[in-house]
């Protein structure tokens, strides 16, 4: 059960651990942190789900029947770029308000505008 | 050979455009790029919406390759409805953009601005298009990217932080999607939505399948901005640019809407969803929540854009209320008051737009005597708040006729006067800004006047339009109600 499913439980930790910082970490970059973990978990469990028991990597080869199927890997490779793209946002975003403010700790910015 | 390829046109005209107006760097040539892919957008969905309704569903398969394979585009009477919403709403606010942009946001920006604005249609569009769940899910952060970058573009620093917390919010529902779609994937081995509806029946029973749903519901409603998870919206519409507040109001809630009725009735089923796991009545109690929390907490507000924003999720919960009755008269009310709200909202914001063009600001303290120095923009907000009651003869009142008439027909009477009674709560603070423009003396040395006429043309279309369709209702209730059939009736 533990050792067969390893990579989901690896996938529901890395998940929580995450969305743990995000919500409760006031560093507006360690939040990014957060996101990334909880991203990650995202793709691990669909390449995961693309692994098949005894599969070869998917590259046609003489002699080999079972393949891992490439879809999810493909898909994920999408979702990479995605989170790529968020992160480089949400660090310039970070870099602008620490221009604007001269902090990027959640509640010192709350304390100055009452806003996040 | 344009006809062949007319359900990708409304989606790759604006994702063409958005290097050009880049390329192009002079702010006026960027903003010509955009008004012409945007205009191009809204043709190609009009000729869109007069062939499904003449021809059923059309199906275009990207780069030739046949679906469930390859990516499918999928237009029913339904995505095509939404279509032409975004492409129009994208349409009246680029109008009013150059000057407002001018005075807003800094002039070596303005190419990036229009580049942001089209990637943002174009993934609103291609979102409602497609009829592919993962191709749905890269459609949506394109959107949402975008959406940050055009938020964090407003003038005060608040809009920065408010821009973040939307990046974080957005990004994790996003991010709950994709674990749905993956699920979902998982258990049938198929991406397209058609294909799915076909192969899930016979793995429903079991608790991926479950979780799946789950995922993709909360994620959406991040999205959409259901109360309780709405809490990225008010800071985001009110410290946007206006044009991007009035864009972003009309339209990115109105399609992630849209993908929730997607998934919810095409994908899983009316059965599945609604009563194998109840989300009929999850939304019920969460769309009345809705309605009282946003109109109360529009009451107490004093900037007006962060009222209105909280008036938006108000609306949403009258949208998701039509939804969760699940039957033809209730998904017509959710879907006509999609396209209505779309019209008041983008009215409403380019009202505001108008004010803070000229005072500097949109707090109640800016409307004093409006209604006497700005007379066209003020009336225009009076129209539009009307509708936000639902009284006559705008469109507000057709929305909730179907709405009352809906809650009635299912013999919750109780509903229907729940439904007249929140309109109260919207006339309490349509009254507030009625009360500061028209019987509050204007500050003597105010230099207020009426707005130029390019930026009150533009609002004037879209309250005109409400007006127009609150009269004339046989266009947008029959696309509407052939929307809910289609809805109901199951596959596309």
């Amino acid at each position: 059960m533990i050792v067969g499913l390893f990579n989901y439980w690896v996938v529901i930790a890395l998940m929580m651990i995450g969305f743990y910082i995000v919500i409760a970490h006031g560093n507006l970059v360690k939040k990014i942190v957060g996101l990334n973990i909880f991203q990650t978990s995202v793709f691990i469990l669909y390449i995961s789900a693309g692994a098949i028991a005894g599969g070869a990597p998917p590259i046609l080869t003489e002699g080999v029947t079972t393949y891992a199927n490439p879809l999810p890997h493909v898909l994920i490779l999408t979702a990479i770029v995605v989170g790529v793209a968020t992160t480089a946002l949400g660090l310039a975003l970070v870099l602008r308000i620490h221009r604007a403010y001269g902090t990027v700790e959640e509640d010192e910015i709350h304390d100055m505008d009452g806003t996040l | 050979m344009l006809a062949a390829n007319l359900p990708i046109l409304p989606v790759i005209v604006p994702l063409l455009g958005a290097p050009l107006a880049l390329l192009l760097q002079r702010s006026s040539l960027s903003w010509l790029a955009a008004m012409v892919a945007a205009l191009a957008a809204f043709s190609a969905s009009v000729l869109l919406l007069m062939q499904v309704s003449a021809e059923g569903a059309q199906s275009y398969a990207l780069g030739g390759w046949a679906p469930p394979w390859g990516i499918e585009f999928r237009l029913d009477t339904v995505n095509s409805f939404v279509l032409l919403i975004v492409s129009a709403m994208a349409c009246v606010v680029l109008l009013f953009a150059p000057q407002s942009v001018a005075r807003e946001i800094p002039r070596q920006s303005h190419a990036l601005f229009y580049t942001a604005f089209l990637l943002c249609l174009a993934g609103l569009l291609g979102m409602a298009a497609t009829g592919d769940a993962f191709n749905l899910f890269v459609f949506l952060e394109i959107s949402s990217l975008s959406s940050y970058v055009l938020i964090a573009l407003g003038r005060d620093r608040r809009a920065l932080t408010a821009s973040f917390q939307y990046l974080i919010m957005g990004t994790i529902g996003a991010t709950l999607i994709l674990i749905g779609v993956g699920l979902l994937y998982v258990m049938t081995g198929t991406l397209n939505m058609a294909d799915l509806a076909e192969r899930l029946p016979a793995v429903m029973d079991k608790r991926t399948v479950h979780s799946a749903f789950g995922f993709l519901i909360v994620g959406l409603s991040l999205k959409l901005a259901l109360f309780p998870l709405h809490l990225w919206l008010p800071n985001a519409y009110a410290f946007a640019p206006s044009a991007v507040s009035a864009f972003l109001a009309a339209t990115a809630t109105k399609v992630a809407i849209y993908a929730l009725l997607r998934f919810a009735f095409t994908v899983f089923g009316v059965e599945f969803a609604f009563e194998e796991m109840a989300l009929q009545w999850a939304l019920l109690a969460l769309s009345i929540v809705a309605i009282l929390y946003g109109s109360v907490a529009a009451i107490y507000q004093t900037n007006i854009k962060h009222l209105l924003a909280y008036s938006s999720i108000a609306q949403v919960g009258y949208i998701m209320l039509g939804v969760s009755l699940i039957s033809q008269t209730g998904l017509t009310a959710g879907i006509v008051h999609l396209f209505n709200h779309a019209l008041m909202k983008g009215g409403l914001f380019l009202a505001l737009g108008c004010i803070i063009y000229r005072c500097g600001g949109a707090r109640i303290s800016d409307f004093h005597g409006i209604g006497k120095t700005m007379p066209w923009t003020m009336a225009a907000i009076v129209v539009g708040g009307l509708g936000l009651i639902g009284a006559p003869p705008t469109v507000g009142l057709i929305s909730k006729w179907y709405l009352v008439l809906a809650a009635l027909e299912q013999g919750w009477w109780w509903l229907a006067v729940f439904v007249l009674a929140a309109s109260l709560l919207a006339v309490a603070y349509v009254w507030k800004l009625v009360d500061a423009a028209y019987l509050h003396d204007p500050d003597p040395d105010t230099k207020a006047r009426e707005a130029p006429l390019t930026l009150l043309l533009p609002t004037w279309a879209l309250i005109g339009a409400s007006l127009y369709f609150g009269v004339d209702i046989d266009l947008t209730i029959g696309v509407a109600s052939q929307a809910a059939a289609q809805l109901l009736g199951g596959a596309p």
